[in-house]
């Protein structure tokens, strides 16, 4: 404040000393408690920074004689959670997969908790809709290679397909018919034709009939006399209008010649028991299941 | 004008000043005339509110029974609701996310009746203050109501102004230890009091009465109860009129929202000044004074300390207490009432005209006629200035909210459908070369009743639906029973066999209904077909 003081003759109040544009300020003076409470935040705010962490450093930040810190916060909640989740875990891994589908909850948690996990190890693969791609199953629709029962399913992810860590894995072979020439690359089409005919689509007729008996003695004892496949096997179904590996003449073709086979990881020695099944009540909420 | 009036009064008090027709409280307004000089912060100056009587002093006590008693006693009120639903008749389930009413429920989704109400609150409260000015201030405000409740326990223990100036004067005794004691208690009591009567709005208040008593509830109630415990006690009891002076916003947004028409507590000097000691005394001397005997009345009873004949000021929040001082001041002294009254400022103006012979020359004998009653141009409260263009909009605003959100109410829906259709993926082609879409289907059931709902699908030729853990469900509807008062939400997968499949997208309707009372509700969904599995 300036030494000179000047009372406003208007409000009979005297002015701080400051002036803009001949407009001066007047001192109606601020209660002290207000100023009291000024001084009790920067009181409050020195025990914060002794208490909390406050004082950034080059690659962390002082942290407080409390030590606290939200990371370790969420560790505990999350610990808390575990915990509340160990009990169903457990639960499900004594339970018969169908006992656990036919619990309300325990299927809604199952379902979830294997939903999480699906996104993890699964998606990779099998897309994160679950939708899959060339020589990926799709699990949305009810074209199960290995069958589509839940126990069918859960032997599937449990023990995975030609996975020879698993003593129990699914396992089979389609010979190369084309290239260890068991069939002639005539042969070849003649077979190829007839399963697009099997597959309602377009082929040649005269294929066909020669194709009827290459097929009857190379294909039917696997895939079935009218292309029905045959699940104990992992042979697909021909006859209906999923395609694993395509559904054009060459696709097919290729497929008979050299084939190709899939595979897929034993996850009960990696994921346990619970999480195995957890995905299995996953795969069967997405629709294509039986 | 205040040369004139000092100088007379000056006159009356040195030369005439023998007997006063009434006491002359010692007095002074705390913001004016003692500010410290030189200093940026100045002390609070303790104000002790002397005891008013008269209308609105009634008035107040009857909208503080009422409002106290609405807060403390609502959450005990019960409400029927049948076997599925709380029977406390205003809860704030916040753990259920339900906000009940009396007869009306209301889900998260339906805030806008809340948000409704706090615009009826904002524009009531515009043409209340257009009308009466801060009679908001004055007779509602929870730090009114709560300081005034706190000033009757202060006046019980110690006694109306001059006991308490005294004791507060006097250095500390035994007596003195146990009055302020036993005030500071009955406070902490009614602020406890207080405190727990808000959180008997969120929870079963009988239940929650037992476990708190028992210690047995959570951490948040406690913690609630103490802070606001806290807060009713410093801010009714300590901090008084400093809350409306210096923390409280309303204030200066409230003077924003007056007009010359709007009714404020007012000091008519045009009948008042000249002040005097005594008008009669001044008249045998043959002094002109005005109806003002300077006692100070309207000052000691004024709970923000102020001197309302200054005028118009922030600190004023029209409480009217000085209206009754100086009316039964002006009974006394046989003049007509309203010296100090609810008056516009139009009004005074008009008034002060009449009185003024030159701007700021108030001649007291220009407003009366012989016989002592006022001249027929003063003008008094008068009905009409309820009825003006502004309030009528306010009142037109504020009654189309209300009639708006009570045909809602009457309207609403107790049975909704949302639906999500799945995006990853947005369509299957199964074996048979049929396509299936998924939706989740939430299911919205409003009412504390369990029911049975049919959800079926409408259009869409070829369609069939099947739901998730629902085995048995085929063709196209299927009937749901869904909880007292919740939410269901399916997987439903909707196919169309391969014959009718049409590429690209299908709009159909899913529809929900409830066949008993009627109810239905509709969601525009779309099936997707790609291109490649047409």
């Amino acid at each position: 404040m300036s030494g000179k003081r000047e009372i406003d003759q208007l409000s009979g109040v005297d002015t701080t000393g400051h002036e803009w544009d001949g407009i001066k300020e007047l001192n109606n003076p601020l209660p002290r408690w207000w100023l009291w409470t000024l001084y009790a935040t920067i009181v409050w705010a020195l025990g914060y920074i002794v208490v909390f962490p406050a004082l950034p450093g080059i690659s962390s930040a002082t942290r407080g004689v409390w030590e606290w810190s939200s990371r370790a916060d969420v560790r505990q909640e999350m610990a808390l959670v575990a915990q509340d989740r160990q009990a169903l875990d457990d639960k499900i891994a004594t339970l018969d997969i169908n006992a656990i589908l036919a619990d309300q909850d325990l299927r809604g948690f199952a379902v979830s908790a294997g939903a999480s996990a699906f996104k993890v190890y699964c998606s990779q693969c099998h897309g994160s809709g679950a939708q899959g791609g060339p020589g990926f199953p799709n699990l949305n629709d009810d074209s199960w290679l290995w069958g589509g029962k839940p126990e069918q399913i859960l032997q599937t992810i449990a023990h995975g397909v030609r996975d020879t860590t698993s003593t129990e894995t699914r396992d089979s072979l389609m010979p190369s018919f084309g290239k260890d020439g068991i069939l002639t690359a005539e042969q070849v089409t003649q077979a190829t034709n007839y399963v697009l005919q099997l597959g309602g689509l377009e082929h040649d007729t005269a294929a066909v009939a020669a194709g009827t008996a290459v097929y009857a003695d190379n294909c039917a004892a696997c895939h079935g006399d009218k292309g029905e496949g045959n699940q104990d096997l992992g042979a697909p179904q021909l006859n209906d209008a999923i395609w694993f590996y395509g559904n054009s003449e060459q696709q097919i073709a290729a497929q008979v010649r050299q084939p190709k086979h899939g595979m897929m990881p034993a996850w009960q020695a990696r994921l346990g028991e619970s999480k195995v099944k957890q995905l299995a009540a996953y795969v069967l909420s997405l629709g294509g299941g039986q | 004008m205040s040369s004139h009036w000092e100088a007379v009064s000056k006159a009356v008090s040195n030369t005439i000043l023998i007997d006063r027709p009434v006491d002359q409280q010692d007095v002074k307004a705390v913001n004016t005339g003692a500010k410290a000089r030189g200093t940026l912060y100045a002390a609070r100056q303790k104000i002790f509110p002397r005891r008013a009587e008269g209308a609105f002093r009634r008035l107040k006590w009857i909208i503080m029974a009422a409002t106290l008693g609405i807060y403390y006693l609502t959450p005990w009120l019960r409400w029927d609701r049948g076997p599925y639903a709380p029977d406390q008749a205003v809860l704030l389930d916040m753990a259920n996310r339900r906000f009940y009413f009396f007869f009306i429920e209301i889900w998260p989704q339906e805030f806008y009746f809340v948000a409704g109400l706090l615009v009826m609150a904002g524009v009531g409260l515009f043409l209340v203050t257009s009308i009466v000015g801060r009679a908001w201030c004055g007779y509602t405000c929870p730090q009114t109501v709560w300081t005034d409740l706190f000033l009757v326990v202060e006046r019980f223990i110690e006694g109306d102004r001059n006991a308490r100036m005294k004791l507060d004067a006097t250095a500390w005794s035994p007596r003195k230890l146990w009055l302020r004691f036993s005030k500071h208690v009955i406070w902490l009591v009614i602020a406890v009091a207080t405190g727990g009567a808000w959180i008997f709005y969120f929870a079963d208040a009988p239940t929650l009465l037992v476990s708190l008593v028992g210690l047995q509830a959570p951490f948040i109630a406690y913690a609630t109860v103490g802070v606001l415990t806290a807060t009713t006690y410093v801010f009714g009891g300590l901090m008084r009129e400093q809350v409306c002076i210096y923390m409280c916003p309303w204030p200066r947004i409230q003077a924003a929202m007056l007009d010359e028409d709007s009714l404020v507590v007012t000091y008519n000097d045009w009948r008042g000044e000249p002040r005097s000691a005594g008008t009669k005394k001044a008249a045998a001397a043959g002094l002109v004074v005005g109806d003002c005997v300077d006692c100070n009345a309207c000052v000691a009873v004024c709970p923000t300390g102020i001197d309302i004949r200054n005028g118009q000021q922030l600190e004023c929040i029209t409480c009217a207490l000085c209206i009754d001082a100086c009316d039964s001041i002006m009974d006394k002294i046989e003049k007509p009432k309203g010296l100090i009254s609810y008056s516009t400022l139009r009004d005074y103006n008009h008034n002060m005209a009449i009185a003024s012979a030159a701007p700021g020359a108030i001649d007291p004998r220009r407003i009366r006629d012989g016989s002592g009653s006022f001249v027929s141009g003063i003008k008094e409260f008068d009905w009409h200035i309820f009825f003006r263009l502004r309030t009528m909009i306010y009142m037109g605003l504020w009654s189309l909210i209300g009639v708006g959100l009570v045909s809602l109410l009457l309207m609403r829906d107790r049975l909704e459908v949302n639906v999500l259709h799945d995006r990853n993926p947005v369509a299957i082609k199964l074996s048979d070369g049929s396509v299936r879409n998924g939706y989740t289907i939430k299911i919205l059931n409003m009412i504390p009743e369990p029911r049975v709902i049919s959800l079926s699908i409408d259009g869409l030729p070829g369609a069939s639906m099947s739901i998730a853990g629902l085995g048995d469900v085929t063709g196209r509807s299927a009937d749901i029973p869904v909880d007292p008062d919740k939410l269901r939400a399916l997987h439903v997968f909707v196919t169309v066999s391969p014959q009718l499949l049409k590429a690209g997208e299908t709009s159909f309707h899913i529809v929900v209904s409830d066949h008993q009372s009627f109810e239905t509700d509709t969601y525009e969904a779309a099936f997707e077909v790609p291109e490649p599995m047409k």
